[in-house]
Order: C-alpha cells, then structure tokens, then sequence
C-alpha cells in the first residue's frame, strides 16, 4: 500500500434547509473550495484529479435514485472513474476510506472524495421515519422505530450498569454547541448550560431535544492523493502543500437488529475486543475482572463492538499503542450525548464503563475555552473541537467527510485562515482521529491522520 | 399512413397536479432580465409520493404465524443451545440452520426508553414505552413495547421489572402483535 495524503477539503454551510440549490449545486461548493484551497482553478485541477467517490445515505430523502452520477456529472467529472458507497450515518466516513483505497492501491494518485444529504424536503417526524428504516422493517421498525428510542435504550442500560447520570450527558453537549460557537460552518452555535439541556424538551427518555443532532442540508469533499499525487499538485499551484497523511483506517460491523448482539464472557473480549495497551495493564484486567464478576456482558447493547474493531484496526494500522495520549483530538460522530461517551470507551480513551466520568472530568474540552462548567483535569485529547454532529449538523453522507476536513484543517495549522477565528486550533496538533458510525453501531470507521514533520 | 387521419398538434392538458396560473417574470428578456434570474428565490412544490409494498417474511414467517397463535417462538442452535427471540434462519456462530423453538412468556426489562416523540407513523401513539427483553431461555434480546406502567413516571427501577406477554387478539402481523406488560 502506498502512502495517502489528505492535501485539502471543502464543507458547505450546513443548515436547516438549503431550497436555494439542488444537492449537486450544494457539493459543488465544498468541492470548488477544496479546489481553490490548492491554489488551482477549476479546469486545471479537472485535468489532474483521477477519479471520486461519491457519498449520500437515503434514497429516500433524495426521492431520487443515482443522484451520485448526477453531482459527478455537475462537478465535470464525468467520464472519469466515480463510484457511490452507502452505509448509513458511516457513509462519509466509509467514502473517505474508498478514496483512501483508490490512492493507496495505486489505482488513482489524485482522487476526490465527496458527499452530501439534502433532508430538509419532508418534515421533521417524516425524517424520523426515513432514518428509521435504517433498521430492520419487519421486526424492529414496527415497534416504534425510531433512532433517538433506540439509542435511548443504550442510555438507560449504561446508566443502570456504569452509573452514568444524564448531567454527564448534558455535559457533551454544553462541550460541542460550545465548540461550535467559534466554527462558521456549524448550524447550532449556542452557549448552553446543563440545565438549558435537561429542561429541553423530553424526546425519548432520558435523551432531550439537546441531547440529540438536528437534521441538515450539506455537502463536503475532501482531495486525497498520494505522493506522486501530492508532487504533481505542487508543480500545478507553485505551493508547498502540507503533509497530513492517513495512516490508518479500520473499520467494524454489528448485527442490525441490536437485540441480536453477543453478550460475551471476559475471556472473549479479552482475544477478541480489547486494546493491547488494556490487555497489559494489570490494574485494568482487574478492573475488567470486576466488571464481568458485577454482571457486565460485552457488548451488549451499551457498547459499540463495531467501534472497537474499527479503532483496534486503525490503531494498528497507524501503529498507536495508546490512543488516549497518542491522539491529539477526535472528532466522532456524536448523533447523541450518549453515543460520544459510548464511543470514548470504544476508542479507549477510558476503559468500558468510565464514559461518564470522563466525559466530565475535562480531558475531552478544549483549552483556553470557558464552558462554565467545573471541570477537574486539563485537555488531554479534545473531542469534536469542531462542534461535532450535535452542534455542526448531520448531513448523513456528508458528515463524515465534513469530520475529514476539519481534521485535516487542524493538523495543517489551517483552522484561523477557513474558520476566520483560530479559538479552535490546536497548538501544535499532530495527530487525530475520525469516526464515523451508524445505525445502532451497525458499521463504524475510524480513521487516523497525522501530519508530518 | 392514412391521410385522412388527422393527429393531435399538441399535449392534452389536464387539471391534476400543480398548476400556478401566472408566473412571476421578466416580461422582456433583455440581458438584464436573465442575468436578475440568478436572483430569484427557488420554486418549492409538494410532490406526494406513496406506495404498497408486497413484503415477504421468507423464512422468519413462523414468528409471525406464532404470535398471530398467541405463541412467541425464537430460533435455536442445534449444538450450541444459542437461542435468539427474534427469528433467525441460521446461527450467526456455527452458520448452521437454526430450529424452532417456544419461547417462555415471561422475561425481564434489560432496557428501555419513553418516546415522547417518534417517527411520523408512530407520533399518533406518543407517549409509548419501548423495550428490550430478556428471557432466561434466551441469549439474546427482544424489541417490544411496555404497556401498564405510567411513561410519565419513567425510572431505571424498571430495568429488571419481571414482564410477561400479552397478545392482539385480532393479528396484524406485525412484531406489535406481541407486547408486555408488569408481572402484578
């Protein structure tokens, strides 16, 4: 495999409703300002880049099938080689991973990689029910289906087993619309306290109406290329680009039906889920030991396997022996307070059970930022300093590309010159990680960017 | 061709559908006027859309004749015991055929939720109460609904709570034909 570099990306304004364009006109603008971004205009860069992939969710919500052949054929694309991958609220991320193919395989040294959703054409509770058919329709989706339910029945049975409180879910969100408050691109920027978000109206107990992402209009795209790609786009613009590099990517799956999945016994976690900086740690075996003996099965529904295949196996890849301080920040798809502190202890930035208290210790907060809230230790990895879903908004197929350019921008030292404040850039950021991930935890990718000296 | 047949010289027009009868627009078409179109705010309509699936329950049918015959019935491992309450044709870990099994009509809240909100279909019946079950007999978990206790009450006593089932009398087929409600 070669080495793939991440040179430059583009996010659409993402909000409630974009009527004023049609969705290939939304992808058109991120995708002209990752052009522009290199230095190089249009027709140069159509001529250099090899081919795309291509990113949306629903066929539903766009009430339109091949809509990718129809933003491939409005960026110019066209006869070019393009392709469009789909898998739920991971598609972004599951599309940035085939761009990342197409380069490292050698079959592409420039390729784009961009997606979009347009969800504002039905309304609110129409959408619900568009997203819910992302679950399975002839036993869980006539039951109720709906994904705050779903996701609301992991909170209560990770409260029951771990103790989590829902002010440590607040938490997340005082943290994200906070972050957000200083990116432009995010829809919600509001300050918030705890109490704003338990007052907030009930949704699906005991997750509120802030607990949880809106509905977006967006698109995002992100160049990727390799070496050869990399020189070649140098020579074109006259600039030093410089070097963000994906070192790894993982990926992981879990059964549709979330009533399906395994509540293994320790000893299978161990040979099959752990992280190797957790399998040799005595003071943690033991903390699992404990775990187990309480009545804790793996992963049953408050845990996220498929988040933790993928990051065992992009950890691996990109040669990390301890994400919590090898990482600088993440940005992980937090449709829901809860699913970020699901997903600190998939990632292993604390170990299965102790998200809540890491969710409030301030490990995950950026610094230099007042939250008002009181926080007991320093930043350590930053989580969503861009304002992740909760705050920036949830174009499904966009996101997780939107998640790639703001982590591309931080490790490029970027974020003042896109963001026109540099309140989110992370001094001397070297390393971060994405996440994307859907359904109930159906597939996840995380995928690790660092940049190079 | 028979030249005594006269055909038609334009569309028939019908009156279905969206009809706006004067459109806002520049009345002369001077270079001007185009370049004022880029301006102009978008046209927004409503297009309905609707459709009767026929959908197949294939292999996972008895589940659905058992409730309709007031009888949870849940798939089983031949040789490993792994039972599911939902239907399986397989076993995801031996990959062998799974085998029938009754399943008891009792179990436990593993977890669950109020959904003062919902998916349009279901907004009509908020609050309802959602859950996971546990069974004894079983490995794995059930999705249903929980009638009998106040959703405006809702606590994490209830995980745990002993549940037992009840049936529609009348089957719609559905996994809703089923649901549970607390042990008194």
């Amino acid at each position: 495999m070669r080495p793939v570099y991440a040179v430059s990306g583009g996010v659409s304004k993402f909000a409630k409703a974009r009527p004023d364009k049609t969705f290939q006109a939304v992808v058109k603008e991120a995708y002209d300002y990752a052009i522009r971004d290199l230095g190089l205009d249009f027709r140069r860069f159509t001529e250099m880049v090899d081919g795309s992939v291509a990113s949306y969710f629903s066929d539903h919500f766009t009430r339109q099938l091949m809509a990718g052949i129809m933003a491939q054929d409005y960026l110019g694309l066209c006869p070019k080689p393009g392709h469009r991958v789909e898998g739920g609220g991971a598609t972004g991320g599951i599309c940035f991973q085939e761009g990342w193919k197409n380069i490292a395989s050698g079959l592409m040294d420039i390729c784009v990689a961009y997606g979009f959703e347009t969800m504002s054409h039905v309304n609110t509770w129409k959408g619900n029910e568009f997203i819910a058919l992302a679950s399975d329709v002839s036993l869980d989706y006539p039951v109720g289906g709906f994904y705050s339910g779903y996701y609301a029945m992991m909170v209560t049975r990770h409260m029951k087993e771990f103790g989590t409180t829902v002010e440590q879910l607040a938490t997340v969100s005082v943290k994200n619309h906070l972050n957000a408050f200083h990116n432009p691109y995010a829809q919600k920027r509001n300050r918030y306290t705890i109490e704003d978000v338990r007052q907030a109206p009930m949704v699906a107990w005991p997750l509120t109406r802030l607990d949880i992402c809106v509905m977006s209009d967006g698109a995002a795209a992100v160049i990727l290329c390799s070496e050869e790609g990399l020189e070649e786009l140098e020579r074109a613009s006259g600039r030093s680009l410089p070097r963000v590099r994906v070192t790894g990517i993982g990926r992981g799956t879990d059964a549709m039906r979330m009533a399906d999945r395994p509540h293994q016994t320790l000893d299978d976690f161990l040979r099959l889920n752990a992280l190797p900086h957790e399998r040799e740690d005595q003071e943690t075996l033991k903390y699992y030991e404990d775990l187990w003996d309480q009545g804790f099965r793996y992963p049953g529904i408050h845990s996220f396997r498929a988040g933790r295949m993928a990051s065992k196996i992009a950890y691996e890849h990109a040669g990390l022996s301890n994400p919590g301080s090898d990482l600088d920040f993440v940005e992980l798809h937090d449709a829901y307070t809860s699913s970020e502190i699901q997903t600190y202890e998939d990632m292993g930035l604390c170990r299965y059970g102790e998200g809540g208290p890491y969710a409030t210790s301030g490990k995950a907060f950026m610094p230099g930022l007042e939250y008002g809230l009181d926080l007991v230790d320093s930043p350590v990895c930053p989580v969503n300093p861009s304002g992740g879903l909760i705050a920036c908004g949830h174009p499904v197929g966009a996101t997780g590309l939107m998640q790639a350019v703001f982590a591309l921008w931080q490790l490029q030292g970027s974020v003042e010159q896109h963001f026109g404040d540099s309140t989110l850039q992370l001094e001397g950021a070297r390393r971060g990680a994405i996440h994307s991930h859907a359904g109930t935890g159906t597939y996840v990718t995380v995928s690790i960017l660092e940049a190079e000296e | 061709m028979n030249d005594s047949k006269k055909l038609p010289g334009k569309l028939e027009e019908t009156d279905d559908g969206q009809i706006l009868f004067s459109v806002p627009f520049p009345t002369a078409l001077d270079s001007e006027a185009l370049q004022s179109l880029k301006g102009m705010r978008p046209i927004i309509v409503k297009q309905p859309y609707a459709i009767d699936y026929i959908h197949s329950y294939g292999q996972d049918s008895p589940f659905f004749a058992g409730l309709a015959s007031r009888t949870l019935l849940g798939c089983q491992d031949r040789e490993s015991g792994y039972t599911y309450p939902n239907p399986r044709g397989h076993d995801m870990y031996t990959g062998e055929p799974t085998d029938w099994v009754q399943l008891p009509d009792r179990g436990k809240v593993h977890a669950f939720t109020v959904c003062h909100f919902g998916s349009e279909a279901f907004l009509p019946e908020t609050p309802f109460v959602l859950v996971l079950v546990e069974f004894e007999e079983a490995d794995t978990l059930l999705l249903s609904r929980l009638v009998g206790v106040d959703p405006l009450a809702a606590s994490l006593d209830w995980i745990g709570m002993s549940i037992k089932a009840r049936y529609l009398r009348n089957s719609k087929f559905k996994p809703t034909d089923i649901y549970f409600v607390p042990v008194e």
